[in-house]
């Protein structure tokens, strides 16, 4: 049975092109009133997932339950609840905006003909497109059709928005206006899954999030949770590099490499200060360190406890570099 | 239904459906056109009914279908036709459409409707702009028909949208062919290209003796068959026969492209 509680919910979902596992059995969770950030590196199957989850594609195994109702079975019940931006815009270049909303809306069989115009003009206000209604779409900017792919999704009263890279193409000023967008559709009830590979914008406007890799969830839960996740690092700035080292290791530390504090021109008495990191496990209070450091005779310029961003974890669950996983 | 209206607002208002339409009312018109200057050309070649258009200008309508009816509406009806699924799934709307919810099933029958409605455009186009053009050109009269006997002008006009309506009724095969080709790729072209080309593979296999056999089952062989219209009685064998066949390859192909479509992972 499906979770009441849950606007998401796959079980054991994968997706199989051939004998390429693109989404391998994920377990989604997505709560009821959240703004959930999906996240994962180009090519890690975000829009696959979310293919699957709006009955577009079909899957492999498992299973999708959509605002409480299995998928795709009740598909003609569930998606008018469900408004969706998938991988980019896509609108007849030679209509207008406002004509291209009232041509998608005529697909939706609940949305009523006689509050067409007022809803697709509300739809365009509200992400500011007023002025280029009546602009055929070829003439849009990238940022334009981004931001009438969300009206798109906009048009009718929704429980569940899906948002696919909705900030892709948009200047500065439109991210922030899309992240005011789903605050005030939260604000309203309504669920928002975002999907993206920015992390500051999932961390910027999300309460959860997910992490894909490679076909893979690695990752899910509450920010917090996920933040918690994180190893945290003890980092400790003295000149007495090699008798520090030796501490940490003598405690069962792994130091990094020494890195200098200074940078060229900056105060003279800075200048052998050297900044030791290692990842500070459950066990040790950073306290201790500190005594032991000093027992030793280590002059402890500098002390710090840093919990790993999401930003590190990010990376230390998908990878650094650009490199395509699949 | 309101899915229907902007499904033919849409292509309507596209430039290149209003091209291809006024592209076929150019025929009739190059026809006449033709045939005045060279001033009753009784050379006995050229298409059928050439040699009447000259002492009556309701001809000309039925020349300029004879013109058409092996490429010019094949390749209209090619192009709307295979532009149906591929088209909007190049343009990135199928995905959205499909999750509005459109509904597949609902999706293909709509866009099956507007490319007969489109058929139908076509082929009244040409007849219309034939009996305008006709009329201008040349005395207009009452018809002496196939059988010898004589219709007035008016019944005239009701046998030519007839046989507007046996052509469109013809390339309902086509079309069915058309839209399924479409749900098969994500690249309008290809499927307008592939649609066009059976038309003509059609028609060649249907010229050879040697395929005697298939002949009966090809959708373009009755294609030419509209003069049965022009007997007194009208002889309905050929319209009954030409629909059975149509119908034939709507059902069948209309059930591969359901068959193909339903199942289809949408990743345009």
């Amino acid at each position: 049975m499906s979770d009441p509680s849950l606007a998401i919910e796959t079980r054991a979902l994968t997706k199989k092109f051939g004998k390429q596992t693109v989404v391998n059995e994920l377990y989604l969770s997505v709560p009821r009133g959240s703004v959930f950030g999906f996240l994962g590196p180009n090519g890690s199957g975000k829009t696959t997932t979310i293919r699957m989850l709006l009955g577009l594609a079909s899957a492999t195994g498992g299973e999708v339950n959509l605002l409480g109702e299995p998928m795709p079975r009740q598909l003609s019940g569930v998606l008018p609840r469900v408004g969706a931006l998938i991988e980019g815009p896509g609108f007849y270049p030679f209509l207008s905006g406002a004509a291209n909303l009232h041509r998608l809306d005529t697909a939706d069989r609940y949305a009523s003909g006689a509050t067409r115009r007022r809803r697709v003009a509300e739809a365009l206000d509200r992400v500011g497109l007023t002025n280029a209604a009546g602009k055929k779409v070829h003439a849009y900017s990238l940022g334009m059709k981004q931001r009438l792919g969300i009206a798109n999704a906009l048009l009718m009263p929704r429980e569940l928005i899906v948002l696919d890279e909705p900030t892709n193409g948009l200047d500065p000023q439109g991210t922030r206006e899309v992240r005011h967008l789903v605050r005030s559709l939260t604000e309203e009830g309504t669920t928002v899954f975002v999907s993206s590979h920015l992390l500051a914008e999932i961390e910027q406007m999300c309460t959860h999030a997910a992490v894909m890799r490679a076909g893979n969830l690695v990752a899910q839960g509450s920010l917090d949770e996920l933040r918690h996740a994180g190893q945290t690092r003890v980092r400790v700035v003295t000149p007495d590099v090699e008798s520090a080292e030796r501490v940490f290791r003598a405690l069962g530390l792994s130091p990094g490499h020494p890195e200098p504090t200074a940078h060229p021109g900056q105060l003279l008495d800075a200048e052998d200060d050297y900044a030791l990191e290692a990842p500070l496990g459950d066990t040790l209070a950073p306290d201790a360190i500190v005594a032991d450091l000093v027992a030793a005779g280590v002059r402890v310029r500098g002390f710090a406890v840093e919990r790993a961003t999401l930003e590190d974890l990010f990376v230390a669950l998908t990878g650094e570099g650009f490199d395509v996983a699949q | 239904m309101a899915l229907m209206w902007s499904e033919l607002s849409v292509l309507f208002r596209r430039r290149r459906t209003i091209v291809m339409l006024a592209a076929l009312a150019l025929i009739p018109v190059l026809v006449a056109v033709a045939v005045r200057i060279s001033s009753a050309g009784s050379s006995g070649r050229g298409p059928a009914f050439i040699n009447q258009i000259a002492g009556n200008g309701l001809f000309v309508s039925l020349v300029a279908l004879t013109i058409c009816i092996p490429l010019f509406l094949p390749l209209t009806v090619g192009v709307v036709a295979g532009d149906t699924i591929a088209g909007e799934a190049s343009l990135g709307t199928l995905r959205y459409l499909l999750v509005s919810p459109a509904g597949r099933i609902r999706m293909l029958v709509v866009k099956y409707i507007a490319a007969i409605v489109f058929t139908a455009a076509a082929t009244v186009v040409i007849v219309v702009a034939g009996i305008v053009v006709g009329a201008i050109l040349f005395p207009v009269g009452p018809v002496t028909l196939l059988s010898g006997g004589t219709i007035s002008i008016g019944e005239s006009v009701v046998r030519a949208l007839l046989i507007a309506s046996y052509v469109t009724v013809s390339l309902l095969g086509l079309s069915a062919i058309g839209v399924f080709i479409s749900t098969l790729t994500d690249v309008p072209v290809g499927a307008m290209a592939a649609t066009v080309v059976i038309s003509i593979v059609a028609q060649v296999a249907d010229s050879l003796p040697q395929l005697d056999w298939l002949h009966p089952w090809l959708f373009s062989h009755y294609w030419l068959n509209f003069a049965d219209l022009l007997r007194q009685p009208i002889e309905w064998s050929s319209f009954g026969s030409n629909a059975l066949l149509q119908l034939g390859y709507v059902v069948v192909f209309g059930a591969l492209a359901y068959g193909r479509f339903s199942s289809k992972d949408v990743l345009s």
